[in-house]
């Protein structure tokens, strides 16, 4: 339970299908530490904790804060600072679901004698009716959908997964939480990642790297020098602002060299590319498929998932080819293959 | 799971708090209503109001062996804290004593004040402790001098129970010609406390640990020993605590002195018998267990225990699922991942410090309630053992 109204809606519905609830918040970082001041940490903020925990006593649940700081430090803050170094850019939400939510804890909970975690992000779990697995899906509102940060869950964590939001529109939860004289029903969205509040991610990556802070040169595709920069930590594939260059027609990121701490720029038509390498391949269904198969491949979270053909390869890694050219291809992100609202798997872009 | 909502609740968390006597409900019910008037005020209104105020003046100070003019009323423990340490540091002022001693397992409301004055000039200078968290004399003989203010040493320890060796201390902070003040938030109401055989100057009290009203306490100043006024305005408590006093609350807290004067010998005896049964049962009955601190002298009350190989939060969550109230360490600093100052500063090291619990008995626990304790307790540190393994670092 962050304190938003998803996570808020979510334990509502739980409460009210008969099963016994208890309300966990988790705690996942020191506010302290950055910019922020004299806040207490938590999952977002001492405020939204305190609505939590509102939120609970209203549905008549026990609501405990389970202290995750230092797995969140070693699981999900030390990837995403390690992974910026490595000129990629990360995804922590994924990072944190699959190896700390239906990780760390989904045994916590089991611990003390749950037998599912339900969550408020907006996607489905099923099972397929021929083969009996389970099948990640969609949430039903599309504007909303999460299941892009829930693609490296496997069978056994969504056995254990529950998302009650999944089923509705954002504005249906609004309505729940209404009805239900939820406090919270009309707080605004999240949309930081939440351990950078000011959405500085330069400057937390410094903190906590100041190595990263390493200046290079702005090259063209020829390797032609057009500038200097303060960190390849900076910039992502398909950045145009921060580049500190002037130029006739607009200049993107095009790739990032971690060894050279080369930044290569170009125009809009150098970022389209119409393949990626995936590693770390998650299939859903427990095994990859037998050969290729069509998809739609979504490669960031907004992304409207493109058509291509994915091709499994050894070592869990995978080969997209999408019919049309993509821009901005993020290595670092995640592709997640989808056959209508179904997740076949995904993986992290190479 | 959740058995707690239909069977019985068992609180096992006295030292951060405990219920109120239904006598002290009723006095403070009764003092709402019929003592409308301002304690300071001249006519008949004001005049039954100061003689309850009086009434219940005298209790607290029969209860620690004081004169009822050495009581200063404050809004509880932290308060009367801060009055003793701030106050001994404004008489100081000026002077050539310019340091503040005290322990590294005081309270957060001694340690964070004298932190406060450490920015302002005053030098801070903190007492290790033992292994089984008693302060050595010879460890505050080591450190005073004529350079020392104050000393402030804990009568009992909140997180582990055991009690320090304060008329040693407090000769030796005399000697040096200090003020000696005690933090014994923990101790009064529980133990027979006399301020003259402790040999202390200061000493703080709080009256929602011993049946009170929260929100309550006293800080008992010796006869003659200068300290400044913590809050300043109207001519309340002798000129050392302006504003007008929470009368309800403090008839609530003489009656809870009164109350727990006459039955602290008895429930110390029936306490200290359950609380070793407790402890007893469980060392034998759940394997990796060990007691921290020393098993005495120790508040009847109090026993903190750790588990191998647990995360003490979870225990801690399924104990409450199950009904059963206990702590891991000061309800202070709970939600934060920092080990336990106490148990640190005593030498154990964060996997233990962050796998202990902290039992702390009171006046509604019977024999029942530890038997319940050991019909859930077992099971559920065996269950976390298998399912979630501590990540609890060495």
């Amino acid at each position: 339970m962050s304190g938003g109204v998803d996570s808020s809606v979510a334990a509502a519905l739980v409460a009210r299908s008969g099963a016994e609830a208890v309300g966990v918040s988790m705690q996942l970082y020191d506010q302290r530490e950055g910019a922020g001041g004299q806040g207490f940490g938590s999952c977002c903020t001492l405020d939204d904790l305190h609505d939590a925990r509102r939120v609970a006593r209203r549905l008549g649940i026990p609501h405990y804060i389970m202290n995750f700081e230092r797995q969140f430090e070693e699981q999900v803050i030390a990837d995403f600072v390690s992974e910026y170094g490595q000129a990629r850019t990360p995804l922590p939400c994924a990072r944190c679901n699959s190896d700390l939510k239906f990780s760390t804890l989904l045994d916590r909970a089991r611990g003390l004698g749950a037998t599912a975690i339900a969550t408020g992000h907006y996607a489905r779990v099923d099972r397929d009716a021929a083969t009996g697995a389970f099948r990640l899906r969609r949430g039903r509102d599309e504007g909303k959908d999460q299941s892009y940060f829930l693609f490296s869950l496997t069978q056994a964590q969504l056995a254990a997964a529950r998302f009650p939001v999944g089923e509705l529109t954002k504005p249906e939860v609004r309505a729940q939480a209404r009805e239900l004289d939820l406090h919270v029903a009309d707080k605004r969205d999240s949309h930081e990642i939440c351990f950078v509040p000011d959405g500085d991610y330069a400057a937390f990556v410094e903190r906590r790297s100041p190595r990263a802070a390493s200046p290079g040169e702005v090259t063209d595709a020829n390797g032609r020098v057009l500038g200097r920069h303060a960190g390849i930590h900076r910039f992502t594939v398909g950045q145009r602002k921060g580049l500190g260059l002037s130029s006739r027609e607009p200049l993107y990121v095009l790739r990032v060299e971690p060894d050279t701490r080369q930044v290569v720029v170009g125009p809009a038509a150098a970022l389209d590319r119409t393949a990626c390498a995936v590693r770390e391949v998650n299939w859903i269904a427990g095994e990859p498929p037998a050969g290729p198969v069509h998809a739609h491949v979504q490669i960031r979270h907004r992304h409207p998932a493109a058509p291509a053909v994915v091709t499994p390869l050894e070592h869990r890694c995978a080969r997209v080819e999408f019919a049309q050219p993509q821009r901005a291809i993020a290595p670092g992100q995640a592709a997640v293959f989808y056959q209508s609202d179904v997740v076949l798997g995904g993986g992290w872009i190479q | 799971m959740l058995r707690s909502l239909r069977g019985m609740r068992i609180y096992l968390d006295h030292n951060a708090t405990t219920p109120p006597h239904p006598e002290v409900v009723e006095a403070v019910a009764r003092a709402m209503t019929d003592l409308v008037g301002n304690p300071s005020s001249v006519h008949e209104f004001g005049q039954t109001a100061r003689a309850a105020l009086d009434q219940a003046r005298a209790e607290v100070a029969a209860l620690i062996g004081g004169a009822p003019a050495e009581v200063v009323f404050t809004a509880g423990g932290t308060e009367a804290n801060n009055f003793a340490i701030r106050g001994a540091a404004a008489a100081a002022e000026g002077s050539e004593r310019t340091e503040i001693v005290t322990t590294t397992i005081e309270h957060e409301s001694v340690l964070n004040t004298v932190r406060a004055l450490g920015r302002r000039n005053w030098t801070m200078t903190l007492l290790p402790v033992d292994e089984s968290g008693i302060v050595e004399p010879s460890a505050l003989e080591r450190v005073i001098s004529n350079r020392s203010a104050l000393v402030s040493v804990m009568h009992a320890n909140n997180e582990i129970g055991t009690m320090q060796p304060l008329e040693a201390l407090s000769r030796i902070a005399h000697a040096h010609g200090a003020l000696m003040h005690t933090d014994a938030v923990q101790s009064a109401g529980k133990v027979p406390v006399a301020v003259h055989d402790l040999g202390v100057d200061l000493l703080s009290m709080s009256g929602h640990k011993f049946y009170g009203p929260k929100g309550t306490g006293a800080l008992w100043i010796r006869r003659g020993t200068r300290l400044g006024p913590l809050l300043t305005g109207g001519r309340q408590e002798r000129n050392r605590r302006a504003g007008t006093e929470n009368l309800p609350g403090l008839v609530g807290l003489g009656v809870a002195a009164a109350l727990a004067a006459r039955r602290i010998e008895a429930e110390t005896a029936r306490l200290s018998a359950l609380r070793d049964a407790l402890e007893e049962g469980i060392l034998r009955q759940v394997p990796g267990t060990a007691v921290n601190g020393a098993r005495t002298p120790r508040v009847p009350n109090t026993c903190n225990i750790s588990f191998e190989r647990i995360e003490a939060e979870s225990l801690l969550i399924a104990l409450d699922l199950e009904g059963i109230a206990v702590s891991t360490g000061s309800a202070c600093s709970s939600g934060t991942l920092e080990p336990s100052h106490v148990l640190t500063a005593m030498g154990l090291g964060p996997a233990r410090a962050q796998s202990s619990l902290r039992f702390s008995l009171g006046a509604g626990n019977t024999q029942a309630h530890i038997d319940r304790v050991f019909e859930v307790l077992p099971s559920a540190v065996e269950k976390l053992r298998r399912l979630a393994p501590a990540a609890v670092a060495g």
